[in-house]
């Protein structure tokens, strides 16, 4: 069944991965359209991070294929899969610790630039102008996602968790790129900041135009910025569709039954 | 499903800290240092103290800061490697002889103009700096020890074995070469050309922490992957920091041959390398002001123990023993270079 959303901006075709005769994921069909809003939902250890590693270049499934704008990815490497416009974030917050902020940021955009070590020594113009570009780049990036100017030089392990989290979304802005992979946004934030993470992530794709693909926990916040929502089950996607449809799957709801109150987790 | 779970900064320390003044290429210095003009005048005075010093210490200190100079050379070099990139190399010492042999080879035997060496010289160093970083960098970062330490020791033994290196004996009448009319021959004359270079190795070594190479090497680093899936090339990136260390390593031989006109395989030995290490981990890795204090450290210390006669090895070793125990990431305290 690789029947593809047309003009789909990422698609995954029976795609395959296995770890020493275990399978993670099995033929998985998935698309994301472009300038949307995707959510990637399941219980722990369906295999939605192994999804990730799987489009970034990290992982290399054993059957099936990648699509991204027209490129294949399987053949590419992270770095090279970012190249082509995407970008991630990491379950655990993985920033540089001990750089500053700006620095951080300054890292996504080391693929959209040039100057190498020659320019660097000589300090030619070009080289001043284009750190001058990624710095004015990288606050924009800051700006966007609300960070205040006076935060920019701390080193970023000193900065509240949740500004953490925001600078790891700015620095993957940077990248500019066409998908953002967001994992796990809204772990260990509190109520008000999920707020504030749904508002950036609708400003994401309204204002950048950045499509999103989240696995998030959260269903409430899933559901409520999602426009298509997948579930992922031991490997398997069980079930896409609007977050409407998915609330109302049998299927969904009994991959969540061993959770009891899957009432509850699927905020019907 | 399981709920959101403690807040990991809850679980760290993560209490922001109060703003700190960004380390910056001073280190500890930063406080008393603490506008350009005072910089400034710190640098000039260094620098002038170090332009009077052949003259205030007679012939012999001389030859000891000229070899103190050598090591800043290569201990700045290997720092791009070790300090920058994270890289551990155990065979530095080859770059070393790289540089050396190729200026020994090519003005002796085939009566090349010095100067026309360098070039040469930078090339093969680029050259043995790919061959072997290329396939090795792959990998993880251990495996580059271990490789490195081979190499070193395959320079070394292939320079004792074959003719064009002259054997065990190694080559001599290395002639000393003339730069516009000035015949650079006596210790001090030397001296002076080493102490240009250290400035020239220091400018490009303060240059390139703070570029945008400088960067990725601190973002390999610190976390391959996320450098990684931030778009970096981490191959790439190492196999610059370990071919511009050999440049810096490959410059310093061919000055070093010339300096003594005479050249062997001893003085390219696994226990050079870790002189070359040690002054860069002693001072303080990544940091500038550490790296040369290191150099200085490992050359100086035990010229001023001599007296002690043959206990000074071992004196000197405990002294670096204690270093590392109470100060286990340099003398000199700081993080890395700022702006």
């Amino acid at each position: 069944m690789s029947n593809h959303l047309p003009g789909a901006l990422l698609k995954l075709t029976d795609v395959t991965l296995g770890f020493a005769g275990n399978t993670v994921l099995q033929a998985v069909n998935f698309d994301v359209p472009g300038e949307s809003i995707v959510s990637l939902i399941g219980p722990n250890g369906a295999g939605k991070t192994s999804l990730f590693n799987c489009i970034t270049g990290f992982y290399k499934p054993q059957q099936g294929r990648i699509e991204f704008a027209g490129t294949q990815l399987l053949p590419l490497k992270p770095f090279q899969v970012t190249r082509t416009g995407i970008a991630r974030t990491f379950q655990n917050v993985r920033l540089f610790r001990e750089m500053s902020v700006l620095e951080n940021v300054m890292s996504g955009l080391h693929c959209r630039t040039h100057v190498g070590a020659f320019g660097a020594i000589l300090r030619l113009p070009s080289q001043r102008r284009e750190e001058a570009d990624i710095r004015r780049r990288a606050g924009e990036c800051l700006s966007f996602v609300g960070i205040p100017a006076e935060e920019w030089e701390r080193e970023s392990s000193t900065l509240a968790y949740g500004h953490q989290r925001r600078v790891e979304i700015a620095r993957a802005l940077a990248s500019e790129p066409k998908l953002l992979l967001l994992d796990e946004p809204a772990a260990g934030l509190n109520s008000g900041e999920k707020q504030e993470l749904v508002r950036l992530i609708a400003r994401i794709k309204a204002e950048r135009g950045v499509a999103v693909l989240l696995i998030e926990h959260d269903t409430g916040l899933v559901m409520s910025i999602s426009e298509r929502v997948s579930v992922l089950d031991h490997g398997l996607m069980i079930a896409e569709g609007t977050p409407k449809q998915i609330q109302a799957d049998p299927k969904v709801i009994e991959a969540y039954l061993g959770a009891e109150d899957a009432e509850a987790a699927l905020a019907l | 499903m399981p709920g959101p779970g403690p807040r990991p900064d809850e679980l760290r320390s993560g209490e922001p800290r109060p703003d700190e003044p960004r380390p910056s290429v001073w280190g500890g210095l930063t406080r008393y240092l603490d506008t350009p003009a005072k910089r400034t005048t710190a640098l000039a005075a260094i620098l002038a103290f170090m332009v009077a010093a052949p003259f205030l210490f007679g012939p012999y200190a001389t030859v000891i800061l000229t070899n103190a100079l050598l090591y800043t050379i290569l201990a700045l070099g290997l720092n791009v490697v070790v300090g920058y990139a994270g890289l551990l190399d155990l065979g530095y010492a080859a770059f070393f002889a790289v540089g050396a042999y190729t200026v020994g080879i090519l003005t002796t035997d085939f009566h090349w103009n010095f100067w026309a060496t360098i070039p040469v010289a930078i090339l093969a160093a680029v050259v043995a700096g790919v061959i072997i970083g290329g396939p090795t960098l792959r990998l993880r970062s251990d495996y580059l020890a271990i490789v490195t330490l081979g190499f070193g020791e395959i320079v070394r033994i292939s320079a004792r074995n074959l003719e064009i290196t002259g054997a065990a004996s190694g080559i001599s009448g290395i002639e000393q070469p003339w730069l516009f009319g000035w015949h650079i021959a006596t210790q001090t004359d030397f001296y002076f050309v080493f102490l240009v270079l250290v400035v020239i190795a220091v400018v490009c070594s303060a240059r390139l922490a703070n570029s945008r190479l400088g960067r990725a090497w601190l973002y390999v680093r610190h976390d391959e992957d996320a450098a990684e899936a931030m778009g970096i090339d981490r191959v790439r990136v190492k196999l610059a920091a370990y071919v511009i260390g050999a440049i810096y390593g490959s410059i310093g031989g061919v000055f070093f041959a010339v300096n003594l006109t005479a050249i062997s395989p001893q003085s390219f030995s696994f226990q050079q390398s870790t002189l070359f290490l040690m002054a860069v981990i002693l001072g303080g890795m990544g940091k500038i002001p550490g790296v040369i204090l290191g150099a200085f450290i490992v050359v100086l210390a035990p010229e001023l123990l001599r007296d002690l006669g043959s206990f000074r090895l071992l004196i000197f070793a405990v002294g670096l023993l204690l270093i590392m125990l109470f100060r286990p990431s340099g003398i000199w305290p700081a993080r890395r270079g700022g702006r």
